[in-house]
């Protein structure tokens, strides 16, 4: 067996140090998307009886032939009442390898917003598809997303593989199929994999009706998904976030820059400056919570501390002399569009990027992207609801920002109605800004 | 100077724990005036070191608001205390019978006391004007959870919609709220049970004693036991017995159950709890059990 049920390792669980893999699922009702979430937390023992035995008396009650672990995940009763599944949601399980966290979200059509919510924070992205239908609109367009998002790793799990007799011939057909597809994409690794979700075919156990498949099942490869290169260790980028000083008697010189690292390494020594003043310092100390530590790294919460008594405040960004983010007002991105009412030219929005907050009106929109097509549509002219574009921003503040394809956290941004307050678009820096 | 990993890996709980303290640090940031909800349980105490990492040496920036259900185990109210004696926090304590008394809510007889937490939260959300309360709730509590935001919006009633949440995305947290709403903060949404303990375990954070196996006087009620006192009195043919037991969760005593249990320290709990069955609402609350979407209801209102 590929993996280990919680239940047999307390020991290793007891010690609470495992790794993370936060993944994206995509797909439809019909692909069984449902079923094979429902497959994985069953199989890695992270279903609990009640919440089984709840699922097999509504099945039964409802005169289903086998229990229909889709139920499992569907949370929100006007959601069961529709029967479909309308908002990311999160769930969790573990093995001893690894904790997941999975950001589940709906595949239909009009839901590209909580595609791209899901998406944003995933290390791995995982698309289903029918083995009947092979590749469909759907499924390209949610790679296209994956890739837009820079979402770094890719399965493509082939579900219903029982419904085609196990044929390596439909296998290779998609596989081949969405090789060819995928190479208009940046997908860094991708994975393919044959399964049948309701019967838990090379979900966490070897199927023996692919004697041809010699890839990994899919809970091996999520448990061994190197994805600690994911991270930019080179290019040092702290976000200051809060200025920590607690004015008392003990501490009364206290002076720390409290922030998430977003890149690279920072270190005791290391010269540095502060944008977008441009002063420079060297840092003297970083801390833990109480303890000073060697070196910070992301995604490390931290306290950092300059020899120097520079005039840094929340929204400025610490950075290395000769590497630090160059600040623009400019903004070229794409943005994806969340909200009923469609973004025009010379739109007035707030926009929050790491811990800067300022205003932002938009310049231009220079095409809208058929996500199914990648067809750059430049006559377009505004951007309407789950739409995608290319965009140019004018920003009253300067952005500290890399582009999106270098950090994810430092290319990216939020736009903000400023009456409603709602957040209405999600924007991934290009490189030209 | 502690080195830290040479690989540059952090575990799952530096993660969570990196994640938590980003969010607190935003909110105080952000916010006007944000409170900490604390309710002596374990989920809020994890909140309250996260907290205490956040802002170190600096004093906890936001008071912490207790609603006070008149039923809360003494063990829970000492363990309160003696946190907020050594973080020097400032404590608001909200009760149930000043808010029937305000009118925030009406005891009908029927409601229970957790139901009327409800009102009394609210009442005192708005009587202090605080525009971000964090909360402990977790994704992986329950089904209606699980597509919480981690700011979670809520209008001047203090209702939650589900069908007008804000996307959220990457960690860039929308803080905007109009005068009259306010927002619910949950810095602990990523955490399953099971990270609390590993965290609990290795931070040695001082919980409550009743999480602990000890000797009790239950009675057997509905598939729960509960703890014999004042409210809970044998009816009919149940019987009082002495079993070795511990709380998994800490609400209003005439309404949490304690399970069997002999894990006396939080490695034995951890040990219990990777191999435990029953989901720990599902177990021992019995407000969660009169429907599936009981939660739903609740949180709609403005329950945690």
């Amino acid at each position: 067996m590929a993996s280990t049920p919680q239940t047999s390792d307390a020991h290793t669980m007891a010690q609470g140090e495992m790794d993370l893999l936060r993944f994206a699922t995509a797909g439809s009702v019909d692909d069984g998307k449902s079923t094979l979430i429902g497959r994985l937390l069953l199989d890695s023992k992270s279903i609990f009886e009640d919440q089984l035995e709840a699922v097999e008396s509504t099945s039964q009650s409802k005169g289903y032939d086998y229990t229909d672990l889709a139920l499992l995940t569907d949370g929100l009763r006007s959601e069961r009442e529709q029967g479909i599944t309308i908002d990311v949601a999160y769930r969790y399980f573990a093995t001893p390898a690894r904790k997941f966290i999975i950001a589940d979200t709906p595949g239909h059509i009009q839901y590209t917003r909580n595609m791209v919510t899901g998406a944003s924070t995933a290390d791995l992205g995982l698309v289903l598809v029918d083995a009947r239908q092979g590749l469909t609109e759907q499924s390209r367009r949610h790679a296209v997303l994956l890739s837009l998002l820079r979402v770094p790793h890719l399965v493509l799990a082939i579900n219903k593989m029982d419904l085609v007799d196990w044929s390596k011939d439909v296998y290779e057909k998609i596989h081949k199929e969405f090789t060819q597809f995928a190479t208009k994409l940046n997908i860094p690794d991708l994975e393919v994999i044959p399964i049948s979700a309701l019967q838990g075919d090379n979900v966490v156990n070897r199927s023996e009706n692919t004697p041809w498949y010699s890839g990994p099942t899919l809970m091996h490869h999520l448990e061994h998904v190197h994805v600690a290169s994911d991270r930019d260790l080179v290019d040092t980028r702290f976000p200051v976030q809060y200025v920590i000083r607690p004015k008392s008697d003990q501490y009364h010189d206290f002076r720390g820059y409290a922030g998430q690292v977003a890149g690279g390494v920072l270190k005791k020594g290391d010269e540095v400056v502060v944008l977008p003043s441009g002063m420079t310092s060297t840092i003297s100390r970083v801390e833990l919570f109480d303890t000073e530590i060697a070196e910070a790294f992301p995604p490390m919460s931290v306290t950092v501390h300059l020899e120097d008594d520079v005039d840094v405040s929340r929204g400025d960004m610490i950075a290395r002399v000769k590497n630090s983010p160059k600040p623009s007002q400019d903004i070229d991105a794409m943005v994806c569009w969340m909200t009923n009412e469609p973004l025009k030219p010379r739109q007035k929005l707030a926009i929050k990027h790491t811990t800067r907050t300022g205003r932002a009106m938009v310049k231009d929109i220079q095409y809208r992207l058929d996500v199914n097509t990648l067809h750059r549509d430049q006559e377009a002219g505004e951007l309407g609801l789950n739409e995608i574009g290319r965009v140019q921003l004018r920003t009253t503040v300067p952005l500290l920002c890399d582009p999106y394809s270098k950090n994810r956290t430092t290319g990216s941004f939020i736009l903000i109605d400023e009456a409603t307050g709602v957040t209405v678009g999600a924007g991934m820096i290009n490189s030209g800004s | 100077m502690t080195n830290t990993h040479v690989d540059y890996r952090l575990s799952q709980l530096d993660q969570l724990e990196a994640e938590s303290i980003h969010i607190f640090r935003e909110v105080a940031a952000e916010f006007e005036k944000p409170v900490l909800m604390f309710s002596g349980g374990k989920d809020s105490i994890v909140m309250l070191r996260l907290a205490e990492k956040a802002f170190f040496p600096a004093k906890l920036p936001f008071p912490l608001l207790q609603v006070d259900t008149g039923l809360d185990f003494q063990e829970v109210l000492d363990t309160r205390d003696s946190w907020v004696e050594r973080l020097g926090a400032r404590m608001i304590v909200a009760t149930i019978d000043e808010a029937i008394a305000a009118g925030h809510v009406v005891d009908d007889g029927k409601t229970s006391r957790n139901r009327m937490q409800i009102g009394t939260l609210l009442g005192a959300i708005e009587e202090n004007s605080f525009t971000a309360a964090f909360g402990g709730g977790r994704r992986d509590e329950e089904k209606a959870r699980a597509k919480e935001r981690v700011y979670s919006h809520r209008d001047d009633f203090g209702q939650w919609d589900p069908k007008m949440q804000r996307p959220e995305l990457w960690s860039l947290y929308n803080g905007r709220i109009h005068a009259g709403e306010h927002m619910r903060i949950f810095p602990l949404s990523n955490w399953t049970e099971l990270d609390i303990w590993h965290y609990i375990h290795r931070e040695q954070i001082e919980i409550p004693s009743i999480y602990f196996a000890h000797e009790r006087e239950v009675i057997e009620r509905d598939g729960m036991l509960l703890s014999l006192g004042p409210e809970i009195q044998p009816k009919g043919n149940e019987t009082v017995e002495k079993k070795m037991v511990r709380f998994r969760t800490v609400g209003d005593r005439t309404q949490t159950g304690c399970v069997e249990s002999e894990a006396t320290d939080t490695a034995a709990i951890i040990d219990e709890i990777a191999v435990a069955r029953v989901t720990e609402r599902g177990a021992t609350r019995g407000d969660d059990r009169f429907s599936e979407a009981a939660m739903e209801d609740r949180k709609k209102e403005g329950y945690f």
